[in-house]
């Protein structure tokens, strides 16, 4: 996975929502950390947020489906829900070229 | 007997129904009387109907009364209006959602969907609805719940199957949180919803309707569904209010009512003869007969036998108060008089003006608040133009059965068009016929260039009745009955009857044993 690609654009920053550590909690994790290696190596944070611990979170930011990915930044926000398994609705969902 | 209120009094309905089935009030005047107490408590609720039949309304009304009147704090999940919104749309029946969410007595949770952020990459479930439903339940500890509407989900997540599972969870989610919810679909061709809600929720359906008829709007509603209740199965007509809904239910039809045995005046002398006695109190008459045969005097005749014991209450779908009261004052009658004593109050309204059902709360509404003893409604066919017959007779039978579980006499007239003589009354005079007491029905004779009047009485339950068709003189002096005079040609009438008096007196005898002369 480590193919040396140049550390150029944007940097991204992501917000993944879950609900405990279920075995959809950790796919989604897994998935995510993947893309990010692949597409975005250096240049990604990715914050964790477990939903069970802060419930609050889900009325701030409008959670209903679990896993969901929220794009932070680059602008503009956006978000894929699901365990990430489908890498290209991922890319697609996320603007990530 | 259920009886209407139009108050939103708070009510102390039945609770007990079935054993082990307990009801959670909606405080909505008629709802409870036809559920028997209210929705199920503990258990979902659907409410479906198309777009703007009110399925919002009736959701929130459930959740305010609850959390104002009855104790029960509620969460309100909104997944189309916002919240500053929802409360702005109810301000108007004075429910004050601002103040309630203030006493922590609701909770307000707009759930905002936009299908065209979310893209689904991989399996999910709902949970993140599931966390802001237990987190609003728990801030305000509510016992009831409103989702409107859950069917939104379903245009902004692709993913049917999840879906279904997903509302399956939730539904036997909230019955283990033990609240009282009401989920709100859209009405969908030929079935309740147009995503299978009714799929999900066994426990009790009701299915809101709006129809326009005649370009007038009427409200429905009807309880599909109400597991291990009694309930009332009819479509039962409601009406969207200043203090929001009330429904009608139909306690008609069971025949209970108390019969008097009292006789009041027609206010005529002849007429009460011819009754044998005069109408019975509480009973209902119908008046009959073609325009100009004299129903609203007959009808005014009555409403001027009040006094201090009596009252009457005058509705007039043809004419102002103030024509009446010229008319009858040209025929000898003083209503003005009356209405000054505030014996008589006289309430014109146009019946093309709004729905079957509004008229009939707005004539409840006079009723519960001058309490006659004699209701008026003059003419009750007028109303033909904006319902059908069917209609028609459902609200005269709500009406009339409303009155007599008062106790009010109750006098209809009914303009029959086309009906010459002795033809066959359309279809709704026959229907209204059946409920009715006392059938006065008045006719026109066109004979020899002059029309008379003619009155009889069709029918008059639990009276010896004249069989006879008299003639009826209207003149300055008042109504005036005179008995059958008949010549060998059969009934004569008006001058002719007269040239019959002039020589049946020259010749010394009259033809009728019981005739007299015509003027007063």
């Amino acid at each position: 996975m480590n193919r040396a690609k140049p550390v150029t654009g944007p940097e991204y920053t992501f917000r993944l929502f879950i609900s405990g550590l279920t075995s959809r909690s950790q796919r989604a994790i897994a998935n995510l950390q993947n893309i990010c290696e692949s597409h975005l190596a250096g240049r990604y944070r990715i914050e964790v947020i477990d939903l069970d611990k802060s419930p609050g979170r889900a009325h701030d930011e409008q959670i209903i489906a679990l896993p969901t990915l929220l794009k932070v930044s680059p602008l503009p926000p956006l978000r894929v829900i699901g365990d990430l398994s489908r890498v290209d609705k991922v890319l697609r969902g996320l603007d990530i070229r | 007997m259920p009886v209407f209120r139009l108050e939103p009094v708070l009510q102390t309905p039945d609770l007990k129904g079935p054993p082990g089935l307990s009801k959670a009030p909606t405080g909505i005047p008629g709802l409870d009387e036809l559920t028997s107490g209210g929705l199920p408590r503990g258990r979902p609720t659907l409410i479906c109907g198309g777009a703007g039949c009110g399925k919002t309304v009736l959701g929130l009304e459930f959740l305010v009364r609850g959390a104002s009147q009855y104790g029960e704090p509620g969460a309100i999940f909104t997944f189309e209006e916002r919240g500053d919104e929802l409360a702005a749309n109810v301000a108007s029946f004075g429910f004050d959602l601002p103040s309630l969410i203030a006493q922590k007595k609701l909770a307000v949770e707009h759930v905002q969907i936009d299908r065209h952020q979310i893209e689904e990459a991989g399996d999910y479930d709902l949970e993140g609805l599931f966390i802001r439903l237990a987190c609003a339940i728990d801030f305000v500890g509510a016992k009831r719940v409103l989702l409107d509407t859950l069917e939104v989900l379903f245009s902004g997540l692709p993913n049917k199957e999840i879906l279904r599972s997903e509302m399956r969870r939730l539904f036997s989610w909230l019955k283990e949180k033990k609240v009282t919810a009401v989920v709100t679909g859209e009405r969908g061709e030929s079935v309740l919803t147009r995503h299978g809600l009714e799929e999900y929720v066994s426990d009790c359906v009701i299915l809101l309707d709006l129809r326009v008829q005649h370009q007038v709007a009427t409200r429905r509603l009807r309880v599909v569904k109400y597991r291990g209740a009694r309930h009332g199965t009819d479509e039962y007509p409601f009406l969207i209010g200043e203090h929001g809904i009330s429904v009608l239910p139909l306690s008609s039809l069971q025949l209970v009512h108390e019969a008097s045995t009292v006789r009041i005046s027609s206010g005529n002398r002849e007429l009460d003869e011819m009754l044998g006695g005069g109408y019975y109190r509480g009973s209902s008459i119908l008046v009959s007969g073609q325009s100009g045969t004299g129903k609203t005097s007959i009808a005014s005749c009555l409403a001027a036998t009040c006094d201090g014991e009596r009252r009457a209450l005058y509705f007039s779908f043809e004419e102002s108060p103030a024509q009446l009261i010229r008319n009858m004052s040209s025929v000898g009658m003083d209503l003005a008089g009356l209405v000054q004593k505030k014996l008589l109050r006289i309430i014109s309204t146009r019946p093309s003006g709004y729905g079957l059902e509004t008229h009939l709360f707005a004539i409840y509404a006079a009723i519960e608040d001058f309490h006659p003893s004699l209701v008026i409604l003059d003419p009750i066919t007028d109303f033909a133009s904006i319902g059908n017959s069917n209609e028609i007779l459902a609200m005269v039978t709500r009406l009339i059965d409303h009155l007599k579980t008062k106790g009010i006499t109750a006098l209809l007239t009914g303009a029959l068009h086309g009906w010459h003589g002795e033809g066959s009354p359309s279809d709704s005079e026959v229907g209204v016929s059946s409920l009715i007491d006392t059938w006065i029905v008045l006719h026109n004779f066109e004979v020899a260039g002059e029309r008379n009047r003619g009155i009889g009485v069709r029918k008059s339950r639990g009276t010896a009745h004249s069989n006879q068709i008299r003639e009826f003189v209207i003149s300055n002096h008042g109504l005036t009955l005179i008995n059958a005079y008949r010549d060998t040609a059969g009934f004569v009438t008006g001058s002719a009857r007269e040239a019959q008096q002039r020589h049946d007196a020259t010749n010394g005898g009259s033809r009728t044993p019981s005739g007299r002369p015509g003027t007063p």
